[in-house]
């Protein structure tokens, strides 16, 4: 099945062919960079449904299923509500910052695509510096932030826009720390390496992905909870929460930059997504022997899907924190934890060299209490002493 | 002939970007154009393949340094420009003979250097893994002395933000 | 643990998604305008008037007695009498009214008029899907939208419709009652002046 496996790549260079021989580089790369856009902007719009969807059956009751079939087009109803909505600018705002500040927000993220391994054979650009060129970008969309909060010329806004960049400056400190296990131990910055390291079978059949070592499954656990908080999103939602801010640094926002703001973040997830899967779960490999014959970027898909399923999830289950709450979980309690996740990480690449027969389990025993207990410590000191029960005085 | 381009398309929006943060009036607007010459900078290194340097110049100018820079302008509010009020100070004209000189400077070290009279090179190949192991068996010493500098003065910074009354600290709860 | 009540709040989400699929009872959305609630017997919205039997213009029990007119506060009731009297269900002339307009956008639906009507003939509809584009007149409804069945009255407010046409068969059966034996009087008395009580019996 490797045909259907490189479907994309053999027909991005017969499409590529038709260009002069001088401009074919400049061909394949416009085809990879439409090709991405369209996948995720359509991915964008499902999301947007399927998450409208998942919150009302979670919370007992339907979601959007009046426009077309179960729902579905929807987002193209939302779509043209936003393109048809008038554009207001403030009349004292900065015009130029009010106008650039969706475009600085929104061009990094669509950037952070062009390193992730979609398949086999199937990333944009194989950077050397693979996640270094990730993490850069994304923080390159902080400034958005700033500006979009600051032209509004609005307290509130700038507030909000304060707000946000505290929380995403506080979260990039444990989302890159919780990565650089898997560098350390796949010892390369190419995702594509990465992945590869991935690619080999443990007893024959069970994929060695990262997750299923106890430093990989708590490097995801972290990876998850800071990519919620990088990309703003609940419970991490402080700086858009309507009942908190108005709507923080997008109040001024109105139609189409409102709707780039929106489509940021959700490819920001999706970038976040994208690079958890890399990173932890295998890539594009299949997670068992058998089921190769797949093809790799349905895997990439598969898991993908299953990613933005546990963020939706965690969206309608959890409430929100409270700013001093978020910025205490993430220098207090995260950042402590991925540096114990390192030594975890070191832990195991020293005791893989164990020759005894039954060492895996005890390996693994071994390095999940090494991250168990202070994780356990952690979490009690830091939430201190419980208030003694309370006492109920009515009025007789 | 591409290669060129980019290069001059990358030094201009560096130089224009430098030049604008000295320029304009509104400080905000300055601190952003600095920080559009720094992702210049930025692209000129990734130009000449030198991938660390020009992502890790990405990583901390733009994502940390400007950030902190709009920061500072945010809680200080500098004194603005009066509208009508040159943005020059009276005492400019120190400006020419001191940027000329620093310019001669530079100019006769460069002339002077043997590296302008070796063959370049074939193209440097410096992947991150060399520059990793360069960090820790060559350099290993001054990478500890800068760990430890970080370390001094983030322990300064947790100091002053800790100076508030026991009380007033609030809990994760 | 750390984190145990995280797990247990999406232990509970999932079994809510879970169970929306297969169990009815957990969605309790009523999909309007497919599904609706069921209606309230105390419900109200306007007024509408009651006739008996199959023909509206004869069954209508309204008798222009313009009480409702009187008494409604934002009066938006407007009646003009037909001089021509009907019989009503017990045989007596009536007027009855040539028209009857409510204007129920200014209806407050305080339920007055039902309350003071002396023959049970306007009582409170539960219709809230009035919503019209006729700007100018779609909202004065008269007596051909205001007129319906006695079935329909039944089936909205089932115990006050029993208990009225408990009360008016009551009252027929009295009528007939004193009808078939005013008509049993033997022929010779026939000749005496008419007894004193005859107003009595009607």
């Amino acid at each position: 099945m490797s045909r259907l496996d490189q479907i994309f790549v053999l027909t991005g260079h017969w499409l590529a062919g038709w260009a002069p021989a001088a401009l074919r580089p400049l061909a394949s790369a416009v085809l990879a960079i439409a090709c991405i856009m369209a996948v995720f902007a359509t991915c964008f719009a499902l999301t947007t449904l399927a998450e409208r969807k998942l919150l009302g059956r979670m919370q007992n009751r339907f979601g959007p299923n009046r426009v077309g079939p179960c729902g579905l087009f929807q987002p193209v109803a939302d779509g043209v509500k936003m393109l048809i909505k008038e554009d207001i600018v403030p009349f004292s705002a900065d015009k130029t910052l009010h106008f650039l500040a969706p475009i600085v927000l929104t061009v990094p993220i669509w950037l952070a695509f062009a390193v992730l391994p979609f398949g086999r054979n199937m990333t944009a650009i194989d950077l050397d510096g693979g996640i270094l060129f990730f993490f850069a970008i994304g923080s390159a969309s902080e400034l958005a932030v700033f500006m979009a909060g600051w032209s509004s010329q609005n307290k509130y806004s700038v507030v909000g826009a304060m707000r946000a960049i505290a929380q995403m400056i506080s979260y990039e400190v444990p989302l890159v720390l919780s990565t650089v296990p898997v560098l350390m131990l796949a010892g390369s910055l190419s995702l594509n390496d990465i992945v590869a390291a991935q690619g080999t079978y443990a007893f024959g059949w069970l994929a060695r992905w990262n997750v299923f070592t106890p430093w990989g499954l708590a490097g995801l656990f972290l990876f998850l909870i800071a990519a919620t908080a990088e990309s703003n999103r609940s419970p991490f939602d402080l700086p858009e929460g309507e009942s908190e801010i108005i709507a923080g640094y997008l109040t001024e926002y109105s139609g189409f930059k409102y709707a780039l703001f929106f489509l940021g973040e959700y490819v920001g997830l999706f970038a976040g997504a994208g690079l958890g899967v890399t990173l932890f779960l295998g890539g594009w490999h299949a997670p068992v022997k058998g089921l190769e014959w797949a093809p790799s970027w349905l895997w990439f898909g598969v898991k993908f899907a299953a990613l933005i399923f546990l963020f939706i999830w965690a969206r309608a289950t959890l409430p929100r924190l409270r700013l001093d709450q978020l910025l205490n979980f993430a220098w207090r309690f995260m950042v402590p934890l991925s540096l114990v996740n390192l030594l975890v990480a070191a832990a195991w690449y020293w005791t893989g060299a164990w020759p005894f027969g039954g060492a895996a389990p005890i390996r693994w025993v071994l390095c999940a209490g090494l991250f168990i207990f202070p994780y356990h410590w952690l979490g009690r000191a830091l939430r201190g002493p419980l208030p003694p029960p309370r006492k109920y005085s009515y009025a007789e | 002939m591409l290669n060129e381009i980019i290069f001059l398309l990358c030094a201009s929006l560096t130089l224009a970007g430098a030049v604008a943060a000295m320029m304009l009036r509104n400080l905000v607007h300055c601190a952003l154009c600095a920080a559009g010459a720094f992702a210049g900078l930025a692209a000129l290194y990734l130009q000449l393949d030198a991938q660390f340097v020009g992502l890790a110049q990405l990583l901390i100018y733009v994502g940390a340094i400007a950030i902190l820079i709009v920061f500072t302008i945010m809680l200080t509010r500098g004194d603005e420009v009066r509208p009508g009020a040159s943005i020059a100070s009276p005492l400019w004209w120190v400006g020419l003979p001191v940027g000329a000189l620093v310019l001669a400077c530079l100019v006769g070290a460069i002339m002077a250097s043997p590296s302008l009279l070796r063959l370049p090179a074939g193209a440097v190949h410096a992947p991150v893994r060399k520059i990793g192991e360069a960090l820790m068996n060559r350099y290993v010493m001054p990478l500890q002395a800068v760990g430890l500098l970080l370390t001094a003065a983030l322990l300064g910074a947790v100091a002053i933000g800790l100076r508030e009354p026991r009380d007033a600290e609030s809990k994760t709860q | 643990m750390n984190g145990a009540g995280i797990i247990k709040g999406m232990i509970e989400t999932a079994r809510n998604l879970a169970g929306s699929y297969h169990d009815k009872e957990r969605l309790t959305t009523v999909q309007y305008p497919e599904e609706t609630l069921p209606p309230v017997e105390n419900a109200r919205t306007i007024p509408f008037l009651v006739y008996d039997g199959g023909d509206a213009a004869a069954g209508l029990r309204c008798t222009a007695c313009t009480i409702c007119e009187k008494e409604c506060p934002p009066q938006c009731i407007y009646i003009v009498k037909d001089m021509a009297k009907k019989p009503d269900y017990l045989g007596k002339m009536q007027l009855h009214p040539k028209v009857f307009d409510i204007d129920i956008a200014v209806c407050m639906s305080c339920g007055i008029c039902v309350e003071v009507c002396p023959f049970d003939a306007i009582k409170m509809d539960q219709v809230f899907e009035l919503s019209t584009d006729d700007r100018f007149g779609g909202l004065l409804w008269g007596i051909k939208q205001l007129a319906k069945p006695n079935e329909y009255f039944q089936k909205l407010h089932r115990t006050e419709a029993s208990e009225i046409d408990a009360r008016r068969e009551q009252d027929r059966r009295k009528t007939q009652a004193a009808a078939a034996a005013k008509a049993a009087v033997p022929a010779p008395a026939a000749n005496l002046p008419p007894p004193a009580n005859k107003g009595a019996a009607a």
